[in-house]
C-alpha cells in the first residue's frame, strides 16, 4: 500500500468513525478501471472525419469491422459470419454474425453496414479505389448485403480489415449518413466498450466502459481480429503531454499504463521493478527526407540522387533515438522491416554513404547555390533532431540552406504550396510513416509518384506507379513479393523520397497490469488488472 | 461611486472590441492550416479542401469576423473545430481546475509572502532579512517548471506525500481537491512569492521611516501593533497593485504548471488550441482572459478605496 493510500484511509477511517456514514464511491464496487495515457490528446472521436492514429486507436474500442487483420496482417472475419464472391470475381457477397448489437441496443444490420462503408470509402485511399470500381452496394435482407464492382478487387477483404487510417468502422445508418467531411455528433458504437461522452474533456480525458451486450468472437484475439474480450470494466484515457509527468505517474501508480514514454526516460522506469517496459509497435517507424519534386534544386534526379547517396542512416537514427540501439536500424527501403514484402532493392545508395559521390552528384545537377528552404518542425522532437542532421549534412555537400524553424502545424500548411520556395513554397521537410502504412501500397500514399495526386512533393514516375497498380492485382503473396521488390527499386532510383531510418518506440506499464502485448496501436482487449 | 463603477465597466466594452479584433486579425494571418491537421497525413488536397469550406475557412476575413462578433454578442462564442463542441462547453469544463489552482496559489503567496516582506523590513539588514531577499531572488530566477518537477519528485515520488498530476472536482471533497492542488501551487505561487516578499519589503521600509511610525513607538504602541496595523496598512496600496499585477503572471505561469502536474485547467486549453490552431477556441479563451483581467483591475481600484479613505472616484 502507498504511504499516501495509507494516510487516507486512515483518515477516512477516523472520519467515519466521526461521522457514523460512508461516502458512495464514485464506481461500483469490484469494477476495474484501467488508466491510460495515450500517444496524444483524443481532440476529436470521428475516425472517417479526423484521420489521425489517437482517433483510430480509440475508435478500436467503440466501433468493430468486419474484418480485422490478425499479427501477420491478414484480414479475418469479425462482424462478417461468411462471404462469397462470384466466379468473376465482380460480386461480393457478405453475412454478418447474429445477435450483434450497437451500444444503443439496436441490431447491427446491413444497411448499417453499407451507410458505413459508403461513408468510409469517401475518404479512405484503398476505399476510394474500391468506389471508382463499384457498380453498387445494397442491403440483401437484414445480415446480407451485395457489393457489385466493375472489375475484380482482390484485396477487399485487407482494405475492410486493414489497421491503417481510416479503418472501416461500422456505425449506425443515421450516423454513417453524416457527410464524411462533417463531424459525427453522436457516438454510437459496435465495439466491446461503449464511449463515455459525458465525461469526456478534450486535452484531459476520455472515457470508455464495457459493452455488456458485445458478442466477441470464439477464436483467441490477435490484433484486431478474434475474441475482443474485455477484461477490464472502465478504460480511463488521461491526456498527459509532458512526458517526465506520465513517467512520474507511472511510477506512483497514478496510472497504469504509458503508451509512447521517450527514450530518455526508459532508464528510469526500467530499474522500478513494479514497471515492465517494452517495444510498441514492432512495425514502428520509417523517417523521410521529402523533396519538393516541383522546383529546384530536386527537380533534377541528380540533385536528388546527391542527398540520397550523402545521407547517413545511423545519423538521424541516433539523434532521433538518443542512441539506444534496441530502437533503430539502418533499413535501405521503402518498406517496413520483418514484414512479408519487405525488400532492398535498389537501396544500395543508402549502404555506400559517399560525400565525394554526392559533391560529384550536385555539380553534375547545375547547382546554382540556390538556398533549399528546410521547413522543420521545433515541436515534434524526431522532426527536430532529422532537420539539425540534415541542414549539417546539405552544407557537406555543397547546398546553401534556408533553415525554417517552426512547429508542425505550419508545417502541415506550408508543405501543400505549390508555389516556389522563395515565395511560400518549400524545398524540403522531414516527416516520418508508420510502420504499418508501409507494409504495402495499400495505405502508402508517400510512395505515390502520379504528380500532382501524389503525396507533398509531387513526384511523377510511371515505373513506380505501374509496380503500384500491379500490387492491387496480384493473386498471391510470391507475386506481390516481386512487385514490392521491383516498386522499392523504381522509387530507390527516382528518389521519391529518402528513408532515414526505422525506430520503433518503448511502451511502459505497471507490473499488475497483465496482457499488454505489442502492436501498431494499443489493445486493450486481453489485458486484466490484478 | 456607483458612477464610476459603472463607466469603468461600459469603458471595457472597447477594450474587448479591440482585443477580440486584434486575435482574430491575428489568426488570419497567422501561418498554419486546421483543415490540413483534421485531414491527416493520408488527405489528399482536394480533401483539405473540402474541410476547409466545410469549416468556413474559405469565406473572406470580413464575413468571419462579422459572423463571430455577431455570435460573440449574444454570448455564443462559437465551436470548436475539432472537438466540435461549443467553445463555452469547453471553457465551462476548464474553468474550476484553473480558478482552483488560481485561488490556493493567491492565499497561499499572500499567506507567505506579506509576513516575510514585513518581517525582512523590520530586521532589515539582519541575516533573515538577506535569507528571505535570497529566497525571493531565487524565486524570480527559477522556473516554473524546475520547481514543479523537484516537489513532485520529493513529495510524491519519494515521500508519496502527496500525486503527481491531475485534478479532483471539489464537489468529490475539499481534501482529495486540495491535495491535487498543493504541489501547483507551490510551483506556480514561488515567483508570485518573490514579488509580493519584495515589494512589501521596499514598501515596508519607506513606510517604517515615517515620522507617525517614530510618533507609535514613542506613545509606547508594541512592535507588533507598529508593524501591522499602522505600516502595513499604509504599505497596502503597492502591494495591492503588485497582487493585481501578478494574476497576469499567473495566467501565465499556469499554462506551464498545468502541464507539468496534468491539470485540466485553460491553460492546457490554450497550448492545445494553439498548436491546432482551433481558431474559435483560441479566440474564446483570449477574450474571456482579457476580461478576467480588466475585471481583477477593476477590483484593484476598488479595494484602494477601502485602504485609503483619501482614493475617491
Amino acid at each position: 500500500m502507498h504511504r499516501r493510500d495509507f494516510l487516507k484511509t486512515a483518515a477516512s477511517a477516523s472520519a467515519v468513525a466521526a461521522s457514523g456514514s460512508l461516502a458512495a464511491p464514485a464506481i461500483a464496487q469490484g469494477a476495474k478501471s484501467l488508466k491510460f495515457v495515450p500517444q496524444a490528446n483524443l481532440a476529436n472521436f470521428d475516425p472517417i472525419w479526423g484521420t489521425q492514429y489517437v482517433v483510430r486507436n480509440a475508435s478500436a474500442m467503440v466501433w468493430d469491422m468486419l474484418y480485422g487483420v490478425d499479427s501477420t496482417l491478414t484480414p479475418k472475419r469479425q462482424m462478417a459470419e461468411s462471404e462469397e464472391v462470384s466466379a468473376d470475381g465482380l460480386t461480393w457477397t457478405i453475412k454478418l454474425r447474429p445477435g450483434l448489437k450497437f451500444h444503443d441496443g439496436t441490431p447491427v444490420l446491413a444497411k448499417d453496414c453499407v451507410a458505413s462503408l459508403e461513408r468510409w470509402s469517401a475518404r479512405d485511399p484503398m476505399g476510394l479505389m474500391v468506389k471508382a470500381l463499384q457498380k453498387e452496394i445494397t442491403a440483401v435482407d437484414d445480415r446480407t448485403f451485395k457489393w457489385v464492382l466493375s472489375k475484380p478487387y482482390p484485396k477487399l477483404l485487407f482494405a475492410l480489415g486493414k489497421n491503417n487510417t481510416p479503418c472501416a468502422f461500422i456505425m449506425p445508418e443515421r450516423i454513417a449518413k453524416t457527410d464524411p467531411f462533417k463531424q459525427i455528433e453522436e457516438y454510437v458504437g459496435s465495439g466491446p466498450m461503449k464511449f463515455v461522452r459525458s465525461e469526456w474533456v478534450p486535452g484531459a480525458k476520455a472515457v470508455f466502459e464495457k459493452f455488456a451486450d458485445y458478442q466477441p468472437r470464439s477464436e483467441p484475439a490477435s490484433w484486431l481480429s478474434g475474441g475482443k474480450r474485455m477484461l477490464v470494466d472502465r478504460v480511463e484515457w488521461v491526456i498527459m503531454p509532458d512526458p517526465a509527468t506520465a513517467s512520474a505517474a507511472l511510477q506512483s501508480g497514478e496510472i497504469d499504463w504509458w503508451e509512447t514514454p521517450i527514450a530518455d526516460l526508459i532508464p528510469v522506469l526500467k530499474r522500478n521493478r513494479n514497471i515492465k517496459v517494452d517495444i510498441a509497435d514492432p512495425l514502428g517507424n520509417i523517417g523521410s527526407f521529402r523533396l519538393n519534386h516541383m522546383h529546384p534544386p530536386f527537380n533534377n534526379l541528380k540533385a536528388r540522387q546527391a542527398v540520397q547517396i550523402a545521407l547517413n542512416q545511423e545519423d538521424y537514427m541516433r539523434a532521433v533515438t538518443g542512441g539506444d540501439v534496441a530502437l533503430w536500424k539502418a533499413s535501405p527501403s521503402f518498406i517496413t522491416p520483418g514484414t512479408p514484402l519487405y525488400s532492398d532493392a535498389g537501396g544500395d545508395p543508402l549502404k555506400k554513404r559517399s560525400l565525394e559521390a554526392a559533391k560529384k552528384l550536385l555539380a553534375e545537377s547545375g547547382y546554382n547555390g540556390l538556398p533549399v528552404t528546410c521547413l522543420v518542425a521545433q515541436d515534434q522532437p524526431p522532426l527536430k533532431a532529422m532537420g539539425e542532421v540534415t541542414a549539417d549534412l546539405l552544407k557537406k555537400i555543397g547546398f546553401t540552406v534556408d533553415f525554417v524553424a517552426t512547429d508542425w502545424g505550419t508545417v502541415g500548411q506550408r508543405r501543400a504550396s505549390k508555389n516556389e520556395p522563395g515565395k511560400g513554397g518549400w524545398g524540403m521537410f522531414h516527416t516520418w510513416h508508420a510502420g504499418a502504412d508501409c507494409v504495402n501500397p495499400a495505405s502508402y500514399t508517400a510512395i505515390r509518384a502520379n504528380g500532382d495526386k501524389a503525396w507533398f512533393g509531387w513526384p511523377v514516375n510511371e515505373a513506380v506507379e505501374k509496380e503500384v497498380a500491379a500490387w492491387f492485382d496480384a493473386k498471391n503473396l510470391d507475386e506481390e513479393k516481386a512487385i514490392m521488390a521491383r516498386l522499392n527499386k523504381a522509387a530507390m532510383d527516382y528518389v521519391v523520397y529518402v528513408p532515414t531510418g526505422h525506430w520503433v518506440g518503448y511502451q511502459a506499464w505497471r507490473s499488475n497490469v497483465e496482457g499488454v502485448v505489442n502492436g501498431p496501436l494499443p489493445w486493450f482487449w486481453g489485458v486484466k488488472k490484478a | 461611486m456607483l458612477g464610476y463603477l459603472v463607466r469603468r465597466i461600459l469603458a471595457t466594452i472597447p477594450v474587448m472590441a479591440f482585443v477580440a479584433l486584434f486575435v482574430f486579425s491575428l489568426l488570419y494571418i497567422a501561418p498554419g492550416d486546421p483543415a490540413a491537421v483534421i485531414a491527416g497525413d493520408q488527405a489528399s488536397p482536394e480533401d483539405v479542401e473540402k474541410i476547409r469550406k466545410s469549416l468556413g475557412l474559405d469565406r473572406p476575413f470580413l464575413v468571419r469576423f462579422t459572423e463571430w462578433s455577431g455570435q460573440v454578442l449574444t454570448g455564443n462564442l462559437g465551436t470548436s473545430m475539432f472537438t466540435g463542441l461549443p467553445v463555452t462547453e469547453l471553457i465551462r469544463q476548464r474553468v474550476e481546475p484553473t480558478l482552483s489552482l488560481m485561488i490556493v496559489t493567491l492565499i497561499l503567496a499572500i499567506v507567505i509572502a506579506v509576513p516575510i516582506g514585513v518581517v525582512a523590513a523590520w530586521k532589515v539588514g539582519s541575516w533573515l532579512d538577506r535569507a528571505f531577499m535570497a529566497f525571493a531572488v531565487m524565486g524570480f530566477s527559477v522556473p516554473v517548471f524546475v520547481v514543479g518537477y523537484l516537489l513532485a519528485y520529493v513529495f510524491a515520488l519519494e515521500l508519496d506525500w502527496l500525486p503527481v498530476q491531475g485534478y479532483t472536482a471539489m464537489s468529490k471533497g475539499f481534501w482529495p481537491w486540495l491535495e491535487n492542488l498543493i504541489l501547483p501551487a507551490i510551483a506556480l505561487g514561488f515567483v508570485y512569492i518573490a514579488l509580493i516578499a519584495r515589494i512589501t519589503r521596499a514598501t515596508m521600509l519607506e513606510v517604517l521611516s515615517q515620522d507617525y511610525i517614530r510618533t507609535a513607538r514613542a506613545k509606547g504602541l508594541g512592535e507588533r501593533g507598529v508593524l501591522f496595523l499602522h505600516a502595513l496598512k499604509n504599505a497596502a496600496v503597492p502591494i495591492v497593485t503588485v497582487i493585481g499585477i501578478g494574476v497576469a503572471l499567473l495566467i501565465g505561469g499556469a499554462v506551464v504548471t498545468e502541464s507539468v502536474f496534468a491539470i485540466p485547467g485553460l491553460g492546457r486549453l490554450t497550448i492545445d488550441a494553439i498548436v491546432r490552431r482551433d481558431y474559435p477556441l483560441i479566440q474564446g479563451i483570449v477574450l474571456m482572459f482579457s476580461f478576467v483581467y480588466v475585471l481583477v483591475n477593476l477590483i484593484v481600484d476598488l479595494i484602494y478605496t477601502a485602504l485609503d479613505p483619501r482614493i475617491r472616484y
